[in-house]
Order: structure tokens, then sequence, then C-alpha cells
């Protein structure tokens, strides 16, 4: 039965993390947002036990709720927590251990002795290259097997966490010549030699999340550190395949990280609202086009523009706790929520004029923090062109 | 926002999916083929209306006792159909749509004798005329506001005059409610038939929505009886943001159509030795058309579906509305653009589609879900 209301332990689970970022969160936005720190903000130290104390209370909410088939499991509720999250600030909910990019890639495939072995995993993601973004086949590090260990070679730029992180997952090739299918991912413990943080990023915004560049020179790793299947597909089939595999990993995260926008969105035309307030300026749900002012008609759309980013979010993580192959949708809600957070948060600025503008209030921040996540995790071009294959039948040789 | 037992959920029931194969089915056959010659021709296909009763929508949401299903009023329901008729064709979905609209707004508002009149007059075998009677003409009509006013008088009948706009079937309609301001009490609701004494009409025509027989109705001191006024649980907000998911649904149908006709047209048309759709400047265009449909859609569904549940929906339901007429509106002149000039004539449907969207800002209490 159609119903776009979350279930009550998605929502139970929502406030709580309201409240989180509310107190825990926000008193820390500006400070780090000034000091834009290499080492992880000390407090957070503190918040992620509070954190994770409320998570394991709530352990058995976890359980994904089903009726009748219907499933809303982790990827509907990780939604609506990032995006709560990111209500807060989403330079500290990058900079949170438990949300390092490269955690889940870890625990899919780690076995019992490496996860002892390994320790508590704060694992970032090492994938962009001077020259290779979002075209991530391109990659030029390499990884070459010497006895019972692979050699690593190459630069990584924009690692989220890199500096602050304790492993680094990182993508390299295990043959050049062979492509895309050569392209592994590789567990880096901090502290191997070889390994350096090279360059700590200086950014437009969440500047309290590390941006690192890495540098890997003769580094080398166990053999059982590479991440999943060794082999390297035979036939052009199999290894178009096998990257498609990998890409497909971006099918759920890129919901995940459009849903940082809905939060950051929400956050900003949350205080828009709330400085017009003190204007007496307050939204009228049943008003008329033609009765409205200029502020409130840009602020109907706004909110139009932020419910419908949510929507498509929540839509491509319900499919994917479904097993429905959501690839255009979580590009849809990537594309959208990317676009839509930058605009809110810009416009908002606008709204509120030097109050906006000032420092004194936190829109500047957002309106800074917004440009990110629609970059990241795939630019809304990206989507865009994903999207457009899906809707106009193309292989990517075709569209490029 | 309010918090819930049920769980988050796009499948639609099995009746409601069993009622979309055979609604689709019919807005391909008996809608989109025929809907460039309606629009030339600016009027519905012969027959049209009465084979809209055999989908049997007016008999959903009567109860079994006033001779219908008993499905209940479901504004879900409501929006899948409008969705796939306006897909056929938007014109004729508003024509088909126009008495079920009145069937729920008596069963939201009338009283129980108007519910048994409507049932007996709507719920038949062959196709009845009826329609809502709101929009007035001019700029910046609002419906708290209506220059129509009714005089109660001592008797406690009521004077009607003004001037109303939009009204579907006009003289035809054997039933139209009409809403007029009645000073003290607001906006309320009025049961007439189209012959009543010192009712006139005037064919209207517009911009698009030519197949849809629209007329100006002129209201002087019309009498009705106090039993013509619907119940006094009566709510213009709620009303009022029914038609507003309506409106978003038929946003949602014909911006399908039209990106259901530009896919193949910009795959095959070739420039410069392949398909316009390898370039990125129209692959993108197209990329936003499908994701702010998807978007529209998802807005209505959920609007729909906290009304349903009687939740309040006025925000959900105006947010759906500004977005629908802003992106309908987008896809429609984005669907003539992708087809070049060959898309400003009418050899192609997107020129209708365009003309059509525009009127999703005008349309107000047209339809209800």
């Amino acid at each position: 039965m159609i119903n776009l209301e979350l279930p009550k332990k998605i929502e139970d689970t929502r406030a709580l993390l309201h409240q989180f970022s509310l107190n825990g969160l926000r008193p820390l936005s500006r400070k780090y947002d000034l000091l834009e720190q290499k080492e992880m903000p000390e407090e957070l130290y503190d918040l992620v036990k509070l954190l994770k104390g409320g998570r394991s209370q709530s352990e058995k909410s976890a359980e994904p709720a089903a009726d009748g088939g219907n499933i809303n499991g982790s990827n509907l509720s990780m939604v609506v927590s990032s995006a709560e999250l990111c209500w807060g600030d989403v330079g500290l909910f990058l900079a949170l251990p438990s949300i390092g990019l490269g955690n889940a890639a870890v625990s899919a495939v780690a076995t019992e002795e490496q996860k002892a072995e390994w320790g508590d995993l704060f694992a970032s993601m090492a994938i962009t290259e001077p020259g290779a973004g979002s075209d991530s086949a391109a990659i030029k590090t390499t990884a070459k097997l010497d006895g019972d260990e692979y050699v690593l070679n190459g630069t990584k730029i924009f690692v989220t966490d890199g500096y602050r992180s304790k492993q680094v997952v990182v993508w390299a090739s295990l043959d050049l010549k062979l492509g895309k299918a050569a392209i592994k991912s590789f567990l880096v413990p901090k502290g191997t030699p070889g390994m350096t943080v090279t360059r700590v990023e200086h950014k437009l915004g969440i500047r309290s999340s590390d941006t690192a560049q890495i540098v890997l020179e003769d580094c080398r790793v166990p053999k059982a550190n590479l991440l999943g299947n060794p082999e390297i597909a035979k036939t052009a089939e199999a290894r178009k395949k096998a990257f498609g595999g990998v890409m497909q990993t971006f099918d759920n995260t890129r919901p995940m990280v459009a849903a940082q926008a809905v939060g950051l969105a929400r956050a900003a035309l949350d205080m828009t609202l709330e400085l017009l307030e003190e204007e007496g300026i307050e939204l009228d749900y049943s008003k008329s086009y033609h009765q409205m002012s200029a502020v409130e008609s840009d602020l109907y759309d706004l909110e139009a523009e932020y419910e419908t980013a949510r929507l498509l979010v929540l839509k491509a993580a319900w499919m994917a706790d479904n097993k429905q192959p959501n690839s255009k949708n979580a590009s849809m809600s990537k594309a959208k929520a990317g676009r839509m957070g930058n605009q809110v948060a810009l416009k908002c600025v606008e709204i509120c004029g030097q109050l906006g503008y000032s420092k004194a209030h936190l829109l500047e921040k957002f309106a800074r923090d917004s440009k990110i996540i629609d970059i990241y995790e795939g630019t809304q071009q990206i989507q865009q062109l994903i999207v457009a294959r899906q809707v106009l039948g193309k292989s990517s040789s075709e569209l490029k | 926002m309010t918090s819930t037992e049920l769980l988050f959920d796009l499948t639609p029931t099995e009746e409601q999916q069993m009622t979309r194969e055979v609604v689709q089915r019919f807005a391909r056959e008996e809608m989109a083929a025929a809907a460039r010659a309606a629009d030339e021709a600016g009027d519905l296909p012969e027959g049209f209306l009465l084979k809209t009763v055999d989908l049997g929508l007016n008999f959903m949401p009567l109860p079994e006792a006033l001779g219908g299903v008993g499905a209940g009023r479901s504004p879900v329901s409501n929006v899948l159909n409008i969705e796939d008729l306006a897909r056929g064709d938007m014109s004729m979905a508003i024509a088909a749509l126009a008495p079920l609209s009145v069937i729920n707004c008596i069963m939201d508002f009338g009283t129980p004798a108007q519910q048994e009149k409507i049932s007996q007059t709507l719920a038949t075998a062959d196709f009845t005329p009826a329609a809502l009677a709101l929009m007035e003409p001019g700029i910046g009509f609002d419906a708290r506001q209506l220059k129509t006013r009714a005089v109660v008088q001592g008797d406690g009948s009521y004077i009607l005059s003004g001037a109303k706009s939009m009204v579907v079937f006009g003289p035809e309609a054997e039933i139209l409610v009409v809403f007029a301001d009645t000073g003290e009490e607001g906006t309320q609701g009025f049961i007439l038939e189209a012959d009543t004494a010192g009712v006139s009409f005037e064919k209207e025509d517009y911009m698009g929505l030519r197949p849809l027989p629209l007329y100006a109705m002129a209201l002087q001191d019309v009498s009705v009886p106090a039993s013509a006024r619907l119940h006094e649980n009566f709510d213009l907000d709620r009303m009022m943001s029914l038609g507003k998911i309506a409106t978003t649904a038929l946003a949602v149908g014909t911006s399908q159509a039209t990106l259901d006709y530009v896919v193949p047209y910009v795959n095959e048309r070739v420039a410069f030795g392949e398909p316009i759709s390898n370039r990125q400047a129209v692959a993108f265009m197209v990329a936003d058309m499908a994701t702010e449909i998807e978007g529209m859609r998802l807005m209505a569904y959920r609007a729909a579906a906290q009304a349903e549940r009687e939740m309040d929906f006025s925000r959900s339901a105006f947010l759906a509305h500004r977005n629908a007429i802003k992106y309908g509106m987008k896809i429609g002149t984005d669907g003539v653009q992708l087809l070049g000039g060959h898309g400003f004539t009418r050899e192609h449907p997107v020129e209708m589609w365009y003309r059509n969207l525009r009127a999703l800002a005008t349309l107000d209490g047209m339809l209800l879900v």
C-alpha cells in the first residue's frame, strides 16, 4: 500500500539523532570550521561514545521491518540517519569514525582474523588521483604481487578522512594494460611503511573534515589485504561485468550522500524560517499564489525542491532495501539532491541578507558546505549521464 | 511529522494494480490515439465519454448501499487514475473524471440526501456530465475571496449571482456544484442543475485543453433551496488541497507522455552523423525530465497517501502542486525544444502537450482526488 511516511522505528531514531545533532554537533560547528585542524575534533570522541551507546540500545530496532515482502531496512534507515546528522553538521558528520567511507567495503569481505588484526575500523577510501576523478577506471596506482605481498605505488588525492582514519582502502590496478577489470581495492593500515599523508587540503567548506593526499611508494601489504576476489576476469565480457560490480556499490552509497544534501537543506531552511519569523514572516500552506510576497514565493519553491529531493532519496534507498535495481533512481536522487542542497543553501543566504552572509550565523557555512555534495560521489553531471543512459537505453560508448 | 506503524511503501495494492492495467490500456487505445484529432476538432471523440463508464471509476468511492463498489474514498487510487488517463490525453482525462470529482466532493462534504441523489444520477450505466464550478474569470483568483455571491433569504434559501469560468460541460451538466461567497460563512458550495432559471452559459476557447467542453457561466439572481447547500462540515482548504493533488497527477501523466514521445525521437533523429541523444546537451535535458517527473509523482503520492489516512496533508499538497506547475511547464517547453522546428509543428503532439501543460497553474478545483 502506497505510504511515504517513515515507520515509527526509523522516525524514533531520527528524533534521537536530531537531539544529538542539535546538542552535540551544532555547538562545535563554527569552532571546527574556523580551526580547520588536521586532528580529530576531540569532543567528537565523547560524542561518538554517546552515539554508539544510543545505537546499541536501539540495536533491535535496526532489524529490518518487513510487511508482506515490503522491507524498510538499513538503506532507508541510513539515509534518514545521515540526513539528520548532516542537519547538525556535514563536516563533523564526515569526521565521525563510524562514517568511514571504506568501512562497508572492509566489513563486507574481511575474515574474522583480519578484523581482529585491523582493530576498530575507521577506513577512508582512496580512489581519486590527480589524473582521474569521475573516470575511476583511469587510475594509475599499481599493485604488484611480490611473494606474499602486494607492492603499491601511486598518488591518491581528495581522500576524505585520509589523515585521521586508521586504515585506507586504496584502489589500484594489478595490470594497467587490462583496464577496469584489473582494478582492486587494498586495505592499508596507517603506519604501513611506504604510505605517507603528504598534504591536507584547505577547502571552501566541510573544513572540519580532513581531505588528504596520500602517496604510496613501494608500500607493502600482505596478499590477504586485497579486498574481494584477486582474479582478473579473463574475457572482455567478464571484465566489464567485474568492474560493473564495483560500480554497483555506488548504487547504495549515492542515496546516502544525497541524504547529506537533504539534511543540510533542511538545516538552512529551518534557520532561515527562524530568522524570518522574527520579522513576522511565516509560511501559510493555504495561501493563494497571488497573495504572497516574493520572499514567501521563494521559500515555497525551496520547500518544494527540498521535499522532492527528499522523496527521491527515500525511494532510491527503499528500492535498495527491497533488492530492486536502483541504479537510475540512485543517480536521480544524487543529481537532484546535490543540486537542491546547493541551490537552497545559497538562496537562504540571499534571503537573509547580511545575517545570511555573516559568520555570526551558520547559513554562510551551510552555503559553503553544500557545494561539495553536488560534486563528490559522482558530480551532478555524472549522475545526469547515468540517468540519461538508462532512460535512453544507451551504452557508455554511445553517450560519453 | 507523524510517526506511524505502517512501513514506507511504493507498491500499489493488487486492486490498484489491476485497475491501472485496464486504465493504461484504455489510455493508449482510446485516448492517445485520438488525442490529436480531438485537439484539431476542439471536441471530444464521438462516444468517448460513454466508453469511460466501463472503467467503473464512479462506482469506486460510493458505498454499496448507494449502489457503489464500497472501495472507500481513496485519494491514492484517484491519483493513479488521473496519472494514467492524463498519459493518454489531459483534456479527455479531465472530461472523464469531472463527474467523479463531483462524487468525491459530495462524499466528503455533502448531506446524506445529496449523497443519495448523486449516486442515483452519476453511478449509472450512462455517462452523466457533472462538474464543479469554482473558478472565476480574471487575474488573481482566490477561492477564499469569491466574487460570486450567495445571499441567504428569510426562508433559508439562497440567491446566487456572479460569474464562473472553466465550467466543464456547462449547459450539458446534469449536476453542477457552484461555489459562492456567503459573507459570514465564507465560501460554500451549492448543487444545482444547468437549466436552473437565471443560469446561462457561453462556450470558452483556450490555448490548450481544446477538446474539453469549457464554459463561462453567468448566474443572475439564481434561487436555490437551503437543501442545495453542502453539509456544514464543508472545508474549503481540504477541497483546494485535494484539487492541488489532482492537478499534480495531471502534470505527472502529461509529462510522462511527453517523455515517452521524446525518448524514441531523440534516439532516432540523426544530426552530424549520429543520433542527437548521443550528445550530452540533449541527453541531460532528457535525464532532468525523467528525474523531475519521478519527483512530481512521489510528491503526489505522498500528499494523497496522507489525505487517505486523514493526516494533515495541506503542506504536502501545496508543495506538490507548486512543484508540478513549475516542472510541468518546463517539461512541456523542453519537449518542444528537443524536437526543434518539428516540435513546433502540429505534426507532432509535443506542441499540444506544451499548450495543455500551461493550464496546470490555472486549474483550481476542477478535479478532486
